[in-house]
């Protein structure tokens, strides 16, 4: 597999939210906004990013029965770091956010590409899956969360276009909003694959 | 490098070696951030004691004391008048847990402005506290002819439609940061006026 191919599967082909349907608890829970949607999808891309790194690097190093433990510490420490760094730099960001920083750690994509990539491939093929597959997170997130904070409070990316009194359709900013939205947008993601591959 | 076998020394030493390095690692960024997250938090806290003591004499010195459980930012002036107390404040009782307000309340008992710090609520319902109709509506109030409940439990408190809970908890928050204001009102003054 070319570099190139390594590093766009991740944003259509094999996008880890809306094909592969992993990593949905952050998915469904952080994209109320846009801009949360969005920080949500950065920070898991730079963990995906350097844990995939470090992984590729170390994966003669660690013996195959303790690799879990293993991923998950370095995984963690790569959360931490993120966690720590939100904390004092967007702190606004960080509240919002707030427990699902941490439980980035648990986020089956990260661990999915170290297992099922990193911890079988070079370095640089690691990093460009990392980024590919972070980006396709980030931006079905923003997307996501673009879409429900449209409908659900009249605004975009803070920017509001509707008054702040407006009846907007409030569901979508709830949980059961989520679903539909994400069920709607795998829909479409779904029909343009099939139109492609019947080309 | 050929892989190593999972033998229990190879695997004790990659378990040790990697728990040390990130241990090491993330100790190195704790101490590279700290100095950033505690500014961060004094920022938002002083941003709230100036927000909710707004419109009164300027503040020159702050003093902060913790009666209870609840956290007293005392404001004085340059000539060291009281000017009132900026009261971090909470409740339990959320429909998403705890909620955190800061209560400006002045000398003369009034509440001044109310701010929200932290809440959990439902997006959409609940959340909406922060708007300036709900948290508006305690500003210039003074508890003693203003009654400090909703008003489906016979108070005078506008609750939000759909969010009665989140009212209730915020408006419980408030009364305790008054109740506590007016009981420990005398340790607040300092110099001449009380002594």
């Amino acid at each position: 597999m070319s570099n190139w191919k390594t590093f766009t599967k991740g944003l259509l082909k094999e996008n880890p939210t809306l094909v592969l349907l992993l990593g949905c608890c952050p998915t469904l829970a952080t994209t109320t906004s846009a801009i949360n949607g969005m920080s949500m999808g950065l920070a898991t891309t730079f963990v995906l990013i350097m844990s995939n790194l470090s992984i590729s690097l170390l994966k003669n190093f660690i013996p195959d029965k303790v690799r879990i433990p293993c991923f998950i510490v370095v995984i963690a420490s790569f959360v931490t770091v993120v966690q720590l760094v939100m904390q004092a730099y967007v702190p606004a960001i960080y509240e919002t956010l707030g427990l699902f920083i941490p439980l980035i750690v648990v986020n089956c994509i990260v661990l999915g590409r170290a297992e099922a990539f990193a911890s079988k491939n070079p370095v640089w093929p690691s990093i460009l899956d990392g980024a590919g597959m972070g980006l396709g997170f980030t931006l079905a997130l923003t997307f996501l969360g673009s879409v429900r904070e449209i409908l659900g409070s009249g605004s975009i990316f803070n920017w509001r276009f509707l008054p702040e009194d407006a009846n907007t359709i409030l569901i979508f900013v709830l949980a059961p909003g989520a679903f539909i939205a994400l069920g709607y947008l795998i829909a479409v993601v779904n029909k343009v694959k099939k139109s492609r591959t019947s080309k | 490098m050929a892989k190593k076998e999972s033998t229990l020394k190879n695997m004790l030493i990659a378990l040790f070696v990697i728990t040390v390095v990130s241990g090491g690692v993330l100790g190195f960024v704790y101490n590279l951030t700290k100095p950033a997250i505690l500014q961060a938090d004094a920022n938002k806290n002083l941003a709230a004691i100036n927000e909710v003591l707004k419109g009164n004499a300027e503040i020159a010195s702050t003093e902060v004391k913790v009666i209870d459980d609840l956290t007293y930012n005392l404001a004085y002036s340059a000539d060291g008048q009281f000017i009132g107390a900026a009261i971090k404040t909470f409740s339990m009782n959320g429909f998403g847990g705890k909620v955190e307000l800061m209560v400006g309340v002045l000398e003369n008992g009034n509440i001044n402005k109310v701010s929200v710090l932290s809440q959990a609520e439902t997006p959409g319902l609940g959340a909406n506290m922060t708007n300036a109709k709900f948290i508006g509506q305690f500003d210039g109030k003074n508890p003693a002819n203003y009654n400090l409940k909703v008003k489906k439990d016979g108070g005078d408190v506008d609750a939000i439609t759909a969010a009665t809970i989140s009212s209730r908890a915020v408006t419980e928050a408030v009364k305790k940061a008054t109740d506590g204001f007016n009981a420990n009102k005398s340790q607040f003054m300092k110099g001449g006026n009380n002594e």
